[in-house]
């Protein structure tokens, strides 16, 4: 007992990532692993379980911080699978008494009953799928819901006592006026949202957008558009007093989500379930994507491991530098010479010196920081942070 | 003796490019059993992996085949390869020269095309017999008899005894062996008299030195012999002399009329040109051979070493091939924009490329390549005559009394419905008309005069866009000829970049330069800031295109799932930019420096 008390203290954090690859239908823009609501749910989450078992043994020794249940949409299964998920996390890791616990869900696959079970099991933390608030741009992106179903979703989870609440927004899309993506962060702001995401449209490969965008059904708001946009919401927030912690993430203070934080500063993760990522030590690995090979996998007890790399400690110094870029905080050049033996300011002056008279970096002497201009163009940057 | 030399025949091939040259010399190898099928790599002539890609035979080479032919007896059959390019015409000229005989591949499907006749007139100068054989009758599309009266109308030999072979499926191979015996006659020559023979190619490698092809036409050569190069003046010792089957097989000696390699220590190809004589160096031969040519490099370029690459490591790579290849020269040259690098002559705009494909695929070279360049003549006021092949070399305007252009006829074979066409183009690319001939009905033969820097400009590409690739075309140098020429510059971020400088015709600057600085536009990505891009005549602003700043370039989500891809993006991106060209602040692609020089088919 004393021990393990003991190990509690020194023990390093680590996050948890769970995947739950099922929607009620796909968006136009997603190219993630998803696939429809079917039978196979029981047969998925009895696997997840068991890969959770099989993969205990990696974060024996650390304390769980955070967890994420992500995907897909969390919320469109039956919160028992829910249930026994988050049981057998308890049952396998350490987990910290004060762990984050974040469910992502759409609106309108949120009950009551879902939302008081989510509270029971020690979820804490809402990560919601908004988009938009305007119906039409909603069609658009393929969503399976309306603007008022978000704003019944959101009370829905309120009145069963969450307010830890995450709204993911996208701008940038076809047809999307500034003035219309400012309201729907006005309207988020007054739903007493904690944290707001906000994401320039990614259009990728295979996607229907894609198909609609290259046969010229829909045309995509020009860069300088899209960029007011962004510029103009982070502003707007500011002022209803949200904070930028990250290129996309904003939150009111203290409410920064601690398990995507963990993602930027490096720290160590293990994901369940398909195509997840898992990051430890020098290695990243990460499960397979195709459910035939993940089931078959996990019923022989094997790590269900599409492939995995092995980082030196180079290019792990250069991942925690293009990674602590897109943080607000940026770098502490004394946090990144304890970590890495050396001292980055030096390493990397003439890099360093380069975006700062391009404006892209500021002039911080103990912070290595983008600009706002550099969030623009971090790429430019992270680049000549590479190995 | 005499009887050895009336069982040899020396012949070569001649066919356009994708006639079937290359494949009808495999089958001709098969048939006669000197190698087994498993042997047999496609196309055996074919050295290079550059070559076979293209489907043209750059260097030649001979093959000796056994033969035998339907009256029972053994012949000995040397087959010498052609080039199939303008570029290289003086060395086809050397290596008909080597014959008594020429097969002539017709294909079934398209006739006789332009560049087939320019060789089958060289042969025909060179008094060789005529083979002509169709091939591809395998096709549905063959038409043979159509083949036929075009050979016997515009070339005016004999077509309807023509072997009708398909070179792909080995049909009809032995009659086109047996015409070969049938038809080319036997090689003269005095096996007593001093010795005559004719370089027909050489190639260096390091353990021999450089390997020598000949034709013997006089006396003998053996190991051991000292010889004289008759126009180069070098003397050598023989070490050892042979005939090539699939590879070289050592003789005591070669005679009158027998075709075989010979080395002799000779440390690089320019001594040991092709189309030199060998002689006796103890009783040399009176004469040497006729139509010996020191061949003269027509375009230049430079080259230049990529970002990261080393300058010494593209000079020693121009010097390897350098051994190999007589008509390459360069000398080093500075550029402003790109450093130390290399000013190269070649042939042509062919012979360039494949340089530049050499260097990059056999060598490994990361190289840049400044637009072609042709040599122009500069009389200056105060009475001095200069070359120029370097447009930053070019004296100030008002320095210059006048200048001269180079000048080539061409000669454009086409089916009529792309005469207009064609006419348009050559119009457009300062052509003068001089006639047009009709070979038959529907095939006409275009006869311009054509400034070279135009031809070496867009020239093929342009005629191969507007006429669907049914025309050819094949040129030579005619001479020099006043011209209105001015120096464009190209600026960037108002940095002059000499690399894409340009000597224009006055008339042209305009076009041209717009159409460079939109070209550039499109190649050079967008940077942080705007980067204009200016064509400048002198002082004068003469187009202008702006390329966008970047006002995004940024990942919008990140997280556990993302990041190894993110990473491995951005190493592509950080690769893709090692090969960019810094000049000034802003980075430019190497295929920026190709642009310069492609059709747009846009116009």
């Amino acid at each position: 007992m004393c021990a393990f008390l003991i190990g509690e203290i020194s023990m390093e954090n680590a996050g948890i990532y769970i995947h739950i690859p099922f929607c009620l239908s796909k968006c136009s823009y997603c190219d993630f692993t998803s696939v429809p609501l079917n039978d196979t749910v029981g047969r998925y989450v009895s696997s997840l379980l068991k890969e959770l078992q099989i993969k205990a043994h990696i974060l024996r020794d650390y304390n769980i911080d955070t967890i994420f249940i992500g995907g897909g949409t969390p919320s469109a299964i039956e919160s028992e699978h829910i249930g026994n998920i988050i049981k057998t996390v308890y049952d396998c890791f350490a987990v910290a008494k004060n762990a984050e616990i974040t469910i992502e869900v759409n609106p309108g696959t949120v009950d009551k009953y879902k939302a008081e079970s989510y509270n029971y099991l020690g979820i804490n933390r809402i990560s919601m799928g908004i988009q938009s608030f305007d119906d039409h741009l909603l069609g658009c992106l393929g969503r399976a819901h309306t603007g008022e179903n978000a704003i019944n979703t959101v009370k829905i989870l309120k009145d069963s006592g969450f307010n830890n609440m995450n709204g993911d927004f996208i701008f940038g899309q076809p047809g999307q006026t500034l003035e219309s993506f400012l309201n729907d962060l006005k309207t988020a702001s007054e739903l007493g949202l904690s944290h707001i995401s906000m994401y320039g449209l990614i259009i990728e490969d295979g996607t229907l957008m894609k198909r609609w965008l290259d046969e010229g059904f829909v045309k995509l708001p020009d860069e300088d558009l899209e960029r007011e946009m962004y510029h103009q919401g982070i502003r707007l927030l500011s002022m209803e007093k949200y904070h930028q912690y990250e290129i996309s993430n904003l939150s009111r203070e203290g409410m920064e989500c601690r398990h995507n934080i963990g993602y930027w500063r490096l720290k160590p993760y293990i994901g369940a379930g398909l195509s997840a990522h898992s990051n430890i030590g020098s290695k990243r690995f990460w499960n397979t994507s195709s459910f035939a090979e993940y089931f078959k996998k996990i019923e022989g007890c094997e790590m269900p491991v599409e492939d995995e790399e092995n980082l030196d400690s180079e290019t792990r110094a250069s991942e925690y530098i293009i990674l602590g870029l897109r943080m607000n905080e940026g770098i502490d050049y004394v946090e990144f010479e304890n970590r890495f033996g050396f001292d980055a300011k030096k390493r990397f002056g003439a890099v360093i010196d380069k975006h700062r008279r391009g404006g892209l970096l500021t002039k911080s002497n103990t912070h290595l920081r983008l600009t706002k201009k550099g969030m623009d163009l971090s790429n430019i940057v992270e680049i000549d942070f590479l190995p | 003796m005499n009887s050895k030399k009336e069982k040899i025949r020396n012949f070569s091939i001649i066919a356009h490019i994708d006639h079937g040259k290359s494949t009808l010399a495999d089958r001709l190898i098969e048939m006669t059993g000197m190698l087994t099928s498993r042997e047999m790599q496609s196309q055996v002539l074919d050295k290079m992996d550059l070559e076979r890609e293209r489907g043209i035979t750059i260097k030649l080479k001979a093959v000796r085949l056994v033969h035998k032919a339907s009256d029972g007896q053994e012949y000995i059959l040397n087959l010498i390869d052609t080039p199939g390019h303008v570029d290289f015409n003086y060395e086809v000229s050397r290596s008909l020269a080597a014959c008594e005989g020429a097969v002539l591949v017709v294909d079934a499907t398209q006739g006789v095309e332009a560049q087939t006749l320019a060789n089958v007139y060289l042969a025909i100068e060179q008094d060789l017999e005529i083979v002509p054989v169709i091939n591809k009758i395998d096709l549905p599309s063959a038409r043979p008899e159509e083949a036929i009266r075009e050979i016997e109308d515009i070339i005016g030999i004999e077509g309807h005894d023509a072997p009708q072979i398909s070179a792909k499926d080995g049909l009809n191979i032995d009659q086109v062996l047996d015409a070969i015996v049938k038809k080319v006659p036997s090689p003269s020559g005095d096996e007593n008299a001093p010795l005559k023979a004719l370089i027909f190619d050489s190639y260096y490698d390091s353990y021999k030195g450089v390997t020598c092809y000949i034709r013997v036409f006089d006396g003998v050569v053996k190991p051991g012999m000292m010889i004289r190069m008759m126009n180069t003046g070098k003397s050598f010792e023989v070490t050892e002399v042979g005939i090539n089957t699939s590879k070289h097989i050592p003789m005591e000696s070669l005679q009158a009329g027998e075709v075989g390699y010979l080395t002799a220590s000779i440390k690089n190809v320019k001594e040991a040109r092709v189309g030199d004589t060998i002689t006796d160096d103890s009783r040399p031969a009176s004469q040497p051979l006729p139509g010996y040519k020191k061949v003269i490099p027509m375009v230049y370029c430079g080259i230049y070493p990529a970002e990261g690459e080393d300058f010494n490591t593209v000079r020693d790579a121009l010097e390897k091939l350098q051994v190999n290849d007589a008509a390459l020269v360069f000398e080093p040259e500075t550029s402003v924009a790109l450093g130390f690098g290399f000013r190269c002559g070649f042939l042509g705009l062919l012979h360039m490329e494949i340089i530049q494909e050499r260097l990059e695929r056999e060598f490994d070279l990361n190289i840049i390549t400044t637009a072609p360049s042709v040599i122009y003549r500069v009389t200056k006021k105060n009475g001095d005559f200069l070359e120029i092949q370097n447009p930053s070399n070019l004296p100030p305007a008002a320095e210059i009394e006048y200048m001269e252009e180079p000048i080539v006829s061409a000669s454009i074979m086409t089916p009529t419905e792309y005469v207009g066409a064609i006419m348009e183009l050559c119009q457009n690319k300062r052509g003068s008309y001089m006639n047009m001939e009709y070979l038959e009905e529907k095939r006409v033969v275009l006869h311009y005069e054509l400034p070279l820097n135009e031809v070496i400009y867009d020239f093929f590409d342009a005629l191969k866009s507007k006429t669907r690739g049914y025309a050819s075309f094949g040129y030579e140098l005619k001479g020099y000829k006043k011209s209105e020429l001015v120096k464009m510059d190209i600026l960037i971020n108002s940095e002059l970049v000499d690399a894409f400088s340009l000597i224009v015709h006055e008339e042209k600057a305009y076009e041209r330069g717009r159409n460079i600085a939109e070209r550039l536009v499109d190649v050079i990505p967008r940077h942080q800031f705007a980067v204009p891009i200016q064509a400048a005549i002198g002082s004068k602003i003469i187009a202008r295109e702006t390329i966008r700043a970047l006002r995004k370039d940024v990942l919008a989500k990140c997280y556990g799932g993302d990041i190894s891809r993110k990473r491995k993006l951005l190493e592509k991106q950080k690769e893709g930019k090692k090969r960019m060209r810094q000049i000034g602040s802003v980075e430019v692609p190497q295929e920026a420096f190709l642009t310069v020089l492609k059709y747009d088919e846009r116009k």
